[in-house]
């Protein structure tokens, strides 16, 4: 097998291939250690505003 | 409200750069200018190709007013004129902030791509008036107006893109994600779309690249994205700012904004088909439009509930700040037009539906209710930061607006559901013979009553945009209006609401 034919056999399954990376970022989104760096992020926009040039 | 934001330096735990990040707002003022004023144009050339559709004199017997030249200047002045400076404002502001850098390129570069986005604006308007067009939804600039907006839309991605890279907070935030995807993809959307060969260097018509069917793909794929990226992407990058700002609290699930961004990015892309349904379109490229553009009320409910739960515990500030009733009544548009949507791309509802008025209120309910709203909220949060000023003029001059407006889409989104779904029926009417049952200037004609009524709404749109530019303008005056204030205090907002 070249390296062509296995691109384009990989690219075939492209839906697993994005539902794998879909499914990867619901796991990080949603895992309890991360808890905490989001609820920091959440408060960005809530930071005081600094001055303007 | 505001008056915390204009306090440089208070203590809320960021010391090491609380003293010295200044931010640049010259270039922000100009994009708020720009755009309530193309806003008022924008909503002036609606109303008035409404009322020519209801009379047909209006189109006042010349090339350069009839229908057909003064439509894309109404969709590109609101789209892009108007929408457009409000998310090159709100993007510029915001990314400043939740970065805590000032803008990559500075101030300069900002007003270049200030100056060459509005002259590029102009350029098209009249390009259309002239009779130069590219023949397709949203994209009629020609093929050197197409290169023109190239430049400034890699310039304006270059200064966004670098602000987030040269950031100083860890995090980058997630309207500033939103901001991000809707910027790349109007690039390449707007690259892929406008791939022509010029009839001469030294003339502006052009014909696509791609012929046929093909052609037709291209241009939904481009013009359903522009929905997508440009209408609710860049538009959701403001609401994940301006809402959580204006309430004065952290958005309701930052984890669920993640989930949204990401499943909105991987599914709208390939809901364009579905304008394409019952055409020489493969059926499976039919049938897969439709089916991600069902999947599309995940993200967009999930959106909708983010942004209204965010005021989960303050739901008071709704009656007493119309600010936030314009940002918040938004999103909940948001979820009805993405309700609807998705309804109108299933194929039998298409059926009835499609070609007649009922997309047109669809697209307005999101126009005027999710992106109108929001860009209202945003700028009228954005004046007294940018001018310097402790409040608004006045706040209940920003509720005369909000009903006003709101009363206007009310009129126009029944009046075209009314007439596309009688449209809809009396295309298909089919009398005991098997003959058509209607000929289709009888469908004109039954029409006209709504046709006024949807210019009816247009009338009370403008309207409370006038009220907003005399707000606005008493605002960078410095004035403050003398009336009742809303009472802040929930036991006492039922009195202060009355």
């Amino acid at each position: 097998m070249d390296l062509d034919s296995i691109t384009i056999a990989l690219r075939s399954f492209w839906t697993v291939w994005l539902a794998l990376l879909f499914s990867g970022i619901l796991v990080y989104a949603m895992w309890p250690g991360n808890r905490g760096k989001f609820e920091d992020a959440s408060r960005i926009p809530l930071k005081e505003d600094g001055q303007e040039f | 409200m505001t008056s915390a934001t204009l306090t440089p330096g208070a203590a809320l735990g960021s010391q090491r750069v609380s003293e010295d990040v200044r931010y640049y707002e010259d270039a922000v003022r100009l994009f708020v200018i720009a755009a309530v004023f193309w806003g008022v144009v924008g909503f002036l050339a609606g109303t008035f190709i409404a009322l020519q559709l209801a009379f047909p004199a209006l189109n006042l017997g010349l090339e350069w007013t009839s229908f057909g030249r003064l439509r894309p200047v109404h969709t590109s002045a609101v789209i892009f004129a108007f929408g457009g400076n409000v998310l090159f404002a709100t993007s510029l502001y915001s990314v400043q902030r939740t970065s805590r850098q000032f803008l990559f390129g500075g101030e300069g570069l900002a007003k270049f791509i200030f100056w060459n986005y509005n002259i590029f604006i102009v350029l098209a308007a009249l390009s259309y008036v002239l009779g130069y067009t590219q023949g397709k939804e949203y994209a009629e600039p020609e093929w050197i107006l197409d290169l023109y907006l190239t430049v400034v839309w890699v310039l304006y991605a270059i200064q966004f893109i670098g602000t987030v890279m040269t950031r100083r907070e860890s995090h980058i935030y997630v309207a500033n994600w939103f901001f991000m995807a809707f910027i790349l993809t109007v690039a390449i959307l707007h690259l892929g779309n406008n791939v022509n060969v010029p009839v001469s260097l030294t003339g502006l018509k052009s014909y696509p690249f791609v012929s046929g069917v093909q052609s037709a793909m291209v241009q939904w794929w481009y013009g359903h994205n522009a929905v997508g990226f440009f209408l609710t992407a860049g538009f959701l990058g403001i609401m994940y700012y301006f809402v959580p700002k204006r309430a004065e609290r952290p958005v309701y699930s930052y984890r669920l904004s993640i989930v949204h961004f990401w499943t909105l990015i991987f599914l709208y892309i390939w809901a364009g088909p579905h304008h394409l349904h019952y055409t020489s379109l493969p059926d499976w490229a039919q049938t897969l439009g439709m089916t991600f553009s069902v999947m599309l009320w995940m993200p967009s409910w999930g959106g909708m509930i983010n942004g209204i739960m965010t005021l989960s515990g303050a739901w008071d500030k709704l009656r007493t700040d119309p600010v936030l009733r314009f940002l918040v009544t938004s999103v909940a548009f948001y979820g009805m037009s993405t309700f609807e949507g998705p309804l109108m791309s299933v194929k039998p509802v298409n059926a009835l539906s499609h070609y007649t008025d009922w997309t047109v209120g669809h697209v307005h309910s999101g126009a005027l209710g999710w992106v109108a709203f929001i860009s209202f909220g945003a700028i009228y949060y954005l004046v007294p930061v940018l001018w310097k000023r402790s409040q608004l003029y006045s706040l209940r001059l920003v509720s005369y607006h909000f009903w006003t407006a709101t009363i206007g889409i009310v009129l126009y989104i029944t009046a075209m559901w009314v007439s596309g779904i009688m449209q809809g029926l009396m295309w298909r009417a089919y009398d005991n013979l098997g003959f058509l049952q209607y000929s289709f200037v009888e469908t004109v004609a039954a029409m006209h009553p709504f046709y006024v009524i949807r210019a009816m709404g247009g009338v009370l749109f403008v309207t409370g945009a006038l009220i907003m530019v005399y707000n606005l303008w008493r605002t960078a005056k410095g004035d403050v209006r003398i009336e009742k204030p809303y009472a802040t205090a929930p036991h006492k907002a039922a009195v202060g609401a009355a």
